[in-house]
């Protein structure tokens, strides 16, 4: 648990410094993601029990990922006198563009899959 | 000694607003377990709302709540990373459909961030509103990152892309079921695209496919707004 948690926090640190040093529009933990997959690729996935309980830890993190938000959350109290005059604006522009990219991004998803597959079978048929 | 005064010394230390952020978080997310993970009782949403009246109530200021709410707040860093794990676990399919994820993805960010400033600007929103808004749609560090180098509120910024998780994870599984996406997979990455971490807390409560997929959207998306953003932005200034 705690060697899990470290090697989370030394990928998110190394991630903080490639981003400052190469001054990357990436926030760092992004950057952390993808340097341990990338190393869990190259060392071909999560061996022995230290991969066990690398696994476990990133699961208990993750399935209380909403909670980290909530702190974030709550500041909605220190801007509640322009939300209160924009609301309107406010309210329809989060639950229109976020219902317009769910669905954007799934259609286009699905349209590409089954536009792959449709070729790979007429591939198949030539 | 009066209650008050209990109160007034417990909430100078950062004990009280970590204890009651775990607190508060649990008793929604039971009530959102009991309603069988209904999504319109989102536990983010639940939480926020009390916590907000628990402050407002006694007077707190937001300030005083956050030196003790930071400490949850710090791990967003390592759960983003932690991450890796599912992604990597769905590395099969993940090659298999490289295209497919690549193409939806630029779609779906440029969705986010142009339908959002659209509407808020055809509806009046004032430019720091509109700019706060922009990266609503991204992991909190990164969009509060964004939003600070293009002069929006970093803060507002924040309360804007938790209320966008709030809403795609209350939403999505309406907008989907109506689209008829069946594919975990589908469901998953557009979820993760439009609303991050909380959507994909959602999603990993419905699979652990559509979960893992989210999380790539999540990750992928952010790296896909930070770097289309400078772009996007200089083409604005020059429309407008």
């Amino acid at each position: 648990m705690l060697a899990a948690i470290t090697l989370l926090l030394v990928f998110q640190l190394i991630g903080e410094a490639i981003a400052f040093v190469f001054k990357l529009p990436v926030p760092g933990p992004v950057i952390g993601m993808l340097l341990l997959c990338l190393t869990l690729i190259a060392r071909g996935g999560l061996p022995g029990t230290f991969g066990g309980t690398l696994r476990d830890t990133a699961n208990s993190l993750l399935s209380h990922l909403s909670l980290l938000f909530v702190p974030a959350g709550v500041g909605v109290m220190v801007h509640f006198g322009r939300i209160g005059d924009e609301w309107l604006p406010i309210a329809a522009a989060l639950v229109g563009s976020t219902v317009l990219t769910i669905a954007a991004t799934a259609l286009t998803m699905r349209w590409l899959i089954n536009r792959g597959r449709a070729k790979g079978r007429s591939g198949e048929a030539r | 000694m009066k209650p008050v005064d209990i109160w007034v010394y417990l909430s100078a230390t950062p004990l009280l607003g970590l204890t009651m952020t775990l607190l508060v978080y649990q008793g929604a997310y039971w009530i959102y377990s009991r309603a069988g993970f209904n999504p319109l009782l989102n536990p983010v949403a639940l939480s926020v709302a009390v916590l907000v009246s628990l402050l407002a109530l006694t007077g707190t200021p937001y300030q005083t709540y956050f030196d003790g709410a930071q400490f949850v707040h710090f791990l967003l860093g390592p759960a983003t990373v932690a991450l890796a794990i599912p992604l990597y676990a769905q590395l099969d399919k993940l090659k298999r459909l490289l295209l497919p994820l690549l193409g939806s993805l630029l779609v779906g960010a440029l969705v986010a961030i142009v339908s959002a400033v659209g509407i808020a600007w055809l509806l009046g929103a004032s430019e720091t509103t509109i700019i706060s808004m922009a990266p609503k749609s991204v992991t909190t560090p990164i969009a509060m990152g964004i939003a600070e180098k293009i002069g929006g509120l970093a803060s507002l910024t924040a309360v804007l892309v938790v209320s966008t998780g709030i809403i795609g994870a209350v939403a999505a599984k309406y907008v989907l079921d109506a689209l008829n996406i069946t594919d975990h997979s589908v469901r998953g990455f557009a979820v993760g695209v439009a609303a991050h971490g909380i959507g994909t807390a959602r999603a990993f409560q419905v699979s652990e496919e559509a979960g893992a997929f989210s999380g790539l959207a999540m990750g992928l998306n952010g790296l896909a707004t930070a770097l289309m953003f400078p772009l996007l932005y200089w083409v604005f200034k020059l429309l407008v």
